[in-house]
């Protein structure tokens, strides 16, 4: 069971309070007319999918209903941290991209 | 390979089963092969035996990290059936059925393949209109598919509860008698077994760690054990790890790899002889000829590669379990395990050439790749040896996720497993 901290509710919560929505930081095409297929297939389906550090999408669903990023190692299940949508936070080791 | 017997059976009795044959060998890997399978489980296996018996092609390896089964094959709750709503989907699946029906006498190997039928239940209007719509489409395709009502299914499930009274109550199924369950252990011996004695190459305990590509060509394998395996065609089978293969060749496959968990409790008399499943309540359950029940379960939502599940998913498991089957409230759980599974976003396998040539994936499989088993491995030699898609395949290749033909059986088919 996870323990994940909700950075609106600033508390440790179990995981079933938390619905996850995915990889985070996805940002929608600026352009979305002149967008190739190609492009578009890539916003749309193809999303990382590390086997280690993942920055993924938690929804506070059955709390607050807010969103916010979490960072945790996808095979060893550490988590790293939880910060709000808008912000960042290092891991070690990695540089923002 | 001495052909297994009723008399070979006796014989063996007779000598105390002290002098039963190894069922493959344990090679030393060449420098090079035509045809390197990476991925032991069911599906790689099947694509050996393919390549080398359909396709009369030699020089075949099949490389697995752990051990033959070990992955998704070895942890999977084995319900095979073929009802699914699109053609591309339906016939590819159907392709397999009719492969099942005939492979214990193919391989020469009892892989336990039992036609018991499965039921997908609906739980509300919805439900059964979806199920009507695909029982119809199973038909024009030529499977066998049936609509029931809830009196049918109490019919056949005695011990579920049909009543009015419980909070998703049963409405009725869809209903495909010649679907059903197999020894999942055995699909994966079976196949290793007839692929070994037509000459390929099994090499366990080898862990591919990068696919070499020059100018735009796979040419080999890098593996941690026995180092540099060059290559003529590289296939990839590796389930829930297709994303890290991909990356070694460097693209990105539209998967996502998350843990899937089952799990069987003491062994009872026998109470269910078919396969029960609802998608509503998320929860399917079957019987072992051992006698435990075998329960599966919904995905955990994140990605995930520790082979085990979560907390909450066992809970809500339970609960759609005890809801539909009261008589099982007591039942002692006996071992819970997960696998890794390999989602696609329409919930169809990608078997399919990639950005890189003489490099083919066949993943995807998801929650669902076990009873496609004999089908996959068919197609996939088929591609392996003619380097490009037949045309039960040809639908699936991975670049739909860019031009946008899907074939979405996300709900449509009640995909669970
Ligand atoms: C709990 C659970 C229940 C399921 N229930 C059903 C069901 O009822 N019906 C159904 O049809 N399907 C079901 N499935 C799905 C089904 O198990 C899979 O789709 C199918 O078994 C995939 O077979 P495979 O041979 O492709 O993969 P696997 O059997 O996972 O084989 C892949 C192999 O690749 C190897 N590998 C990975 N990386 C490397 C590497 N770097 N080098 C070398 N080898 C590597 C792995 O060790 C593994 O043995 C279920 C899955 C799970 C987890
Ligand atoms: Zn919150």
């Amino acid at each position: 069971m996870f323990l994940l901290y909700c950075p609106h509710c600033e508390e440790h919560r179990e995981e079933e309070e938390f619905h996850a929505s995915g990889q985070a930081h996805l940002a929608r095409p600026t352009d979305p007319d002149n967008c190739t297929d190609v492009e578009w297939g890539e916003f749309l389906y193809f999303r990382k999918n590390p086997k280690g550090l993942h920055r993924e999408l938690w929804h506070h669903s059955a709390g607050c209903r807010k969103y916010f990023n979490v960072l945790r190692n996808t095979a060893s299940y550490e988590i790293i941290g939880s910060y709000k949508v808008g912000d960042w936070l290092d891991a070690p080791g990695e540089k923002k991209s | 390979m001495t052909r297994y017997s009723g008399i070979g059976l006796l014989k063996h009795a007779l000598h105390h089963q002290e002098n039963w044959q190894r069922m493959w060998r344990n090679p030393k890997p060449r420098d090079h092969y035509d045809f390197i399978v990476v991925g032991g489980g069911g599906h790689g296996l099947a694509t050996a035996y393919y390549l080398a018996k359909v396709h009369q092609k030699a020089n075949i390896a099949v490389v697995e990290k752990g051990w033959l089964g070990g992955g998704n094959t070895g942890r999977n709750t084995t319900i095979v059936r073929s009802n699914y709503l699109w053609d591309e989907a339906a016939h590819l699946y159907e392709h397999a059925m009719k492969l099942w029906e005939g492979l214990s006498q193919d391989l020469n190997y009892n892989v336990m393949f039992s036609q018991r039928g499965v039921m997908n239940l609906g739980h509300n209007l919805q439900d059964m209109r979806d199920i009507q719509r695909r029982v119809n489409a199973n038909r024009l395709n030529g499977i066998d598919s049936e609509v029931l009502d809830a009196q049918q299914c109490k019919e056949i499930v005695p011990i579920m509860d049909c009543s009015s009274s419980t909070r998703y109550p049963v409405l009725g199924a869809s209903w495909q008698p010649r679907a059903g369950v197999a020894r999942h252990d055995a699909v994966a011996w079976g196949y290793a077994r007839a692929a070994d004695a037509l000459g390929v190459d099994i090499i366990q305990q080898t862990e591919v760690v990068d696919i070499v590509v020059e100018d735009g060509v796979a040419v080999g394998i890098q593996t941690k054990q026995h180092g540099l395996i060059k290559a003529g065609r590289i296939g990839c089978v590796t389930a829930g790890h297709s994303g890290v293969l991909a990356g070694m060749a460097g693209f990105e496959l539209p998967v996502e790899s998350h843990p899937l968990q089952a799990f069987v409790s003491e062994p009872i008399k026998p109470i269910l002889d078919t396969v029960v499943m609802s998608n509503a309540v998320h929860g399917y359950m079957s019987q072992s000829d051992k006698g435990d029940l075998v329960i599966g379960a919904g995905i955990d939502g994140y990605v995930g590669y520790g082979q085990r599940g979560s907390y909450p998913v066992i809970e809500h498991t339970v609960h759609a379990i005890m809801e539909l089957f009261p008589v099982v409230s007591r039942v002692h759980m006996n071992r819970q395990w997960g696998g890794i599974v390999d989602t696609t976003p329409d919930a169809c396998p990608i078997i399919s050439a990639t950005p890189v040539e003489n490099l083919f994936f066949n993943c995807g499989w998801g929650t669902g790749g076990f009873k496609a088993t004999p089908g996959s491995g068919h197609v996939f030699a088929d591609m392996l040896a003619n380097g490009k898609p037949n045309k039960l395949c040809k639908a699936f290749n991975m670049f739909r996720f860019h031009d946008g033909a899907l074939i979405d059986e996300h709900g449509a088919a009640g995909v669970a497993h």
